[in-house]
């Protein structure tokens, strides 16, 4: 067992774990972050993409060891506050209006990688979005809507005006 | 970004029906606040972890399970010694002919392994990496067998899949126009053109593929309460509650069944499986709570296969290009067993290789058969994505044989709009449609005309990226489906729907479906559906689902069923909340229930400003201060739908492919499809199936397969070479809709779900061979793969099957983006 300390969407967490423990696993069963989900054993599938001090990772594929002394945002963070009301991140209400989702599986792994996608690039033509979602999968969508979701989520973001803020999105 | 769509006060006037509402479900799964079964997590739950075998046919000589049991925290390895008696079995629901050849499938192997995969034991232990690691130590003695891999060489009965069942055929049917006094006879019709007119022969490979939802699936069995409570990753709550009882003897009254989120099912999570089925045995046994969940390798590996047929082809047509017959023999390799629905699968394509085309004379046979792969069962369009791959692609050929162009070859045989009903010569009805409208949007859409101008100058030019114009004109039946049909081919259950509209005091209203929604919408549909219908706010609408306790009574959610069949259900339990509301209503108002009008929510009375809201009548009902007599308090209805047809979307899809004949790289240029789904609940949800169902049949043409060595390993059986296309390897599709509204029920809906999946496949693969036809090529198999395309090209018109090393396309780049170790990402130093 190894004491690690991460801060996670904001919050100080101290454990021990098993040296052999991935970050996703860590998230989801000693933190309970279920956001994060797993969709493979091979790093291919993105669905555990989250960040790590900033930049996106997959976290099936980085060790709770790693972590330690760093700052991980899970889509669980990404809202500036928890909770149904919270207000969303300009790539979450993009999502949701471009009906870039179905299942909702490949979603927080989608976003987390969006926003990586738009930190990097901020106007990326189609080819490049396309290009920057590569390493995630998504089944159901067949990406044309999340495609558009990030070029939705650009607009807004670029303009600086993150859409307003809507207390219920889903109505 | 249009947010007046989304506001309710702005447009409180328009129907809920036909508008672009951004959906309910969205709010949790983009903040992931989810429920997937793997985040279930009970008080001293314990984990398993399966032993399956490596070999694809062997006899179990030995188990030793010893030094797994000492392993640390392990609670117990069970093999399927310690579990025959009590594990249930994995049921076939329908039986395709009175001597089907079905062997028994048991969740846990006893001694007999079919295929690689097969669970011989299993360790239940604290931890999942606990039990993962003392499955390691089972020492499982194999007694090798020879397996047969082959359908076709699986058919001389040589080498048996299952030794002691004496055969590997498993059943043959048959639909023929003739017989069945819906046609003429075939056979005459292709003699006949074989001296007058022209006779097409083909034989087409639908390879197996993975339906590979993006969740894993997953169980969690919790026996100790009053009902033993599973939630499983499934499509079919119902069914799997029906059939855990039926076969292991457990009341079906003490079985709970929970599907909570499931991320995506395709027809893959249309099935009870052996890991459930275990699950529900060690928790009984153990008293304990247990949780499994796959790891994608073996979801890849024992989660059900699809498609897997040859189909042998036969066309005959006048000269003009007058279709004058259409004979299909098939072979279908079910693989291990034959799963929930695996024999029908096939048969459902007998109603639809006839297609839109007014075949004359008819044929279709089938026969099944059992192999030592993976069992095949539904994955999206089960059946009829095969039929129509068939059918389009023999069209392309006719209409290259006689040198006419492919649209307008299937103008002259389809049916016309004006000819609807039409009944065809496989005996079903078609209700609507309008084939000629479809099409002409989509060649305004594609620019048929242009990009046919532009093949020929590249043609001409001898340009090494050729162009070629993929076309199908698809239709399907869905809608599973009346039950007196199912009835006569002998399934075992009906293909009714049920709902339950619940008037709460509030004036909430909470619908009950017992469709199992898995990323499809119907939590947003249906409120639109019952918002309009009972005239209350979309917002003031929960639906209920998933949960055989809350939704006690349902058939799920496949085939392009759930609107056509389950939406009816909420029209007529909508209509009986009404009905009882009339009632009340009149009696509060002092009015004849014959002068009120229900509009808007409200009744009125004729010629007066008087009335009620439905929500006050749904309050004064809970009350019951004041009820008519023998009225019983209360408005909520339960209705129960049974359609009477199947359902029969259609639609125009044309493809643009680039072929470049120096390497065999296709690229697609442009998709445009036009489909007629009837009338539209919401609009982004049809337009998103449709998308999605795209992908996964152009992914069939191009990229995926899953593929066995000749061990009966899959070699495809992770992520790295089970290809599922990525963002970069598609492109943006057109998509529009033309409508004739289904005659056979109330909201004139058709099915969507599936429509994309069934129409693509074809499309693609004959833009391709558009492009090569010059060269001589008249077919590549699927997967489309440029290593395929440019030994096809080479073959130059070679007829023989084009071998393939079936070697995995180069896909995931290491160098791509979010691939990165954290080491190279300098994240986590
Ligand atoms: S679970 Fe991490 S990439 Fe698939
Ligand atoms: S929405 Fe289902 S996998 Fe992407």
């Amino acid at each position: 067992m190894t004491r690690i300390t991460v801060n996670v969407d904001g919050v100080e967490y101290s454990d021990d774990v098993e040296p052999r423990t991935l970050l996703v696993h860590y998230l989801r069963e000693t933190l309970g972050k279920t956001g994060t989900v797993v969709g493979c054993d091979t790093s291919n599938c993105g669905a555990c993409t989250v960040h790590l001090d900033g930049r996106s990772v997959k976290s099936c594929n980085v060790l709770a060891v790693q972590a330690d002394g760093h700052e991980v945002t899970t889509i669980e963070g990404l809202a500036e506050t928890a909770g149904s009301d919270g207000k969303l991140h300009p790539m979450q209400v993009a999502f949701h209006e471009a009906h870039g989702l179905q299942c909702g599986y490949c979603t927080p792994g989608m976003i987390m990688q969006a926003c990586d996608l738009l930190k990097e690039n901020p106007d990326p033509s189609e080819q490049e979005i396309r290009e920057g979602l590569e390493g995630n999968l998504c089944r159901c969508t067949g990406y044309h809507n999340i495609v558009k979701a990030v070029q939705q989520a650009a607009a807004a973001m670029a303009t600086d005006q993150p859409e307003p803020a809507r207390e219920e999105v889903a109505s | 970004m249009t947010i007046t769509e989304d506001n309710p006060t702005a447009e409180s006037s328009q129907a809920e029906v036909g508008r672009a509402r951004r959906r309910k479900e969205d709010q949790r799964l983009i903040t992931g606040r989810t429920r997937w079964t793997d985040n279930v997590t009970l008080p001293g739950m314990l984990h398993i972890a399966m032993v399956r075998s490596p070999f694809a046919h062997a006899r179990v000589t030995a188990i030793n399970t010893n030094e797994a049991k000492a392993a640390r925290n392990v609670v117990a390895v069970l093999t399927g010694a310690d579990l025959k008696d009590v594990q249930g079995a994995n049921a076939n629901a329908w039986p395709i002919s009175a001597d089907q050849v079905t062997p028994t499938h048991l969740p846990m192997v006893v001694d007999h392994v079919a295929c690689a995969g097969e669970i011989v034991a299993c360790v239940v232990a604290r931890s999942a990496a606990e039990a993962r690691d003392a499955a390691e130590l089972v020492d499982v003695d194999y007694e090798e067998l020879p397996a047969v891999l082959d359908m076709k060489e699986a058919l001389k009965d040589e080498v048996l899949a299952h030794p002691d069942l004496g055969t590997n055929k498993s059943a043959f049917w048959q639909l023929d126009s003739k017989e069945g006094g819906t046609g003429d006879d075939v056979d005459a019709a292709i003699e006949a053109a074989r001296t007058d007119g022209v006779v097409i022969e083909r034989e087409y490979r639908q390879q197996r593929l993975i339906p590979a939802f993006m969740e894993p699936r997953s169980v969690v069995v919790d026996p100790t309460g009053e009902q033993i409570t599973m939630w499983s990753a499934t499509q079919i709550p119902h069914i799997l509650r029906f059939l855990l009882a039926a076969t292991t003897g457990v009341s079906e009254s003490k079985i709970r069944v929970i599907a909570p989120d499931v991320g995506g099912g395709f027809g893959g999570k249309l099935q009870t499986t052996p890991e459930e089925f275990i699950a529900f045995a060690a928790a009984r046994q153990l008293g304990k709570p247990v949780k499994y969940t796959e790891t994608r390798s073996e979801s890849l590996l024992s989660g059900h296969h699809g498609r897997d047929q040859w189909q042998k082809l036969t066309l005959s047509a006048t000269k003009d290009g007058t279709v004058t017959g259409l004979k299909v023999e098939l072979l279908a390799d079910l693989g291990a067993y034959v799963a929930l629905v695996g024999g029908g699968v096939p048969v459902l394509g007998a109603w639809m290789f006839n297609s839109i085309y007014k075949f004359p004379a008819y044929r279709f046979n089938v026969q099944t058969i059992l192999t030592n792969k993976t069992w095949v069962d539904a994955y999206r369009g089960a059946g009829r994505p095969e039929a129509t791959f068939g059918i389009e692609r023999m069209m392309d050929e006719l209409a290259a044989e006689l040198g006419l162009d492919p649209l307008e070859l299937r103008e002259k045989n389809w049916i016309k709009h004006e000819e609807f009903p039409f009944t065809t010569v496989a005996g079903m009805t078609y209700d609507s449609g309008n084939y000629e409208a479809a099409t002409a949007r989509a060649r305004e859409l594609f620019d048929y005309e242009g990009l046919r101008a532009e093949q020929q100058r590249r043609r001409a030019s001898n340009d090494p990226v050729q162009l070629g114009i993929g076309v199908s004109t698809f239709t399907e039946m869905c809608g599973l489906a009346p039950s007196r049909v199912l009835g006569s081919l002998s399934y075992g259950a009906g293909g009714w729907e049920h709902a339950n509209i619940r008037m709460l005091p509030t004036g909430k209203v909470e619908v009950v479906t017992g469709t199992s929604p898995h990323g499809q919408g119907h939590e947003t549909a249906w409120s639109q559906i019952v918002a309009d219908r009972l005239g209350v706010p979309f917002e003031d609408v929960e639906v209920l689902h998933g949960d055989t306790q809350i939704s006690h009574k349902g058939l799920d959610t496949y085939g392009s069923r759930s609107l056509v069949v389950g939406g009816e259900a909420l029209v007529l339990a909508a209509d009986k909340v009404i009905e009882k509301a009339k009632v009340v209503a009149a009696h509060l108002l002092e009015a004849s229930a014959d002068d009120l009008e229900f509009t808007g929510g409200r009744f009125g009375v004729k010629g007066t400003d008087q009335g009620l809201g439905i929500a006050e009548i749904a309050l004064a009902s809970f009350a019951a201060h004041n009820l008519p007599d023998g009225v019983e308090p209360g408005l909520d209805s339960d209705a129960t739908y049974d359609p009477v047809s199947f359902s029969f979307p259609h639609g125009t899809h044309l493809c643009a492919m680039e072929v470049d004949t120096e390497t065999g790289a296709t690229k697609m240029r442009s998709y445009v499809c036009v489909d007629d789904i009837g009338v539209v609940v919401n609009p982004l949800i049809a337009e998103g199936q449709v998308h999605g169902g795209l992908v996964q049949g152009i992914a069939q043409a191009l990229w995926e397969g899953a593929e066995y060595d000749e061990n009966g390993t899959l070699v495809t059986g992770s992520f790295v070479d089970y290809t599922l296309p990525t963002a970069a390897d598609t492109i943006s599709f057109v998509t529009d809709r033309t409508e004739s509204p289904s005659t056979t029920n109330t909201l004139g809906t058709k099915g969507v779900g599936e429509a994309g999946t069934i129409a693509s496949t074809p499309a693609v693969v004959n833009a391709i061979v558009d492009a090569l036809r010059p060269m001589g090529v008249h077919d590549v198999p699927m997967p489309c793969t440029p290593e395929r395309v440019w030994r096809a090209i080479q073959s130059g018109g070679s007829t023989r099957q084009v071998e393939s090393s079936g070697d995995a396309q180069p896909h995931f780049d290491p160098a791509a983006p979010n691939q990165d170790t954290p080491e190279t990402e300098g994240g986590a130093q």
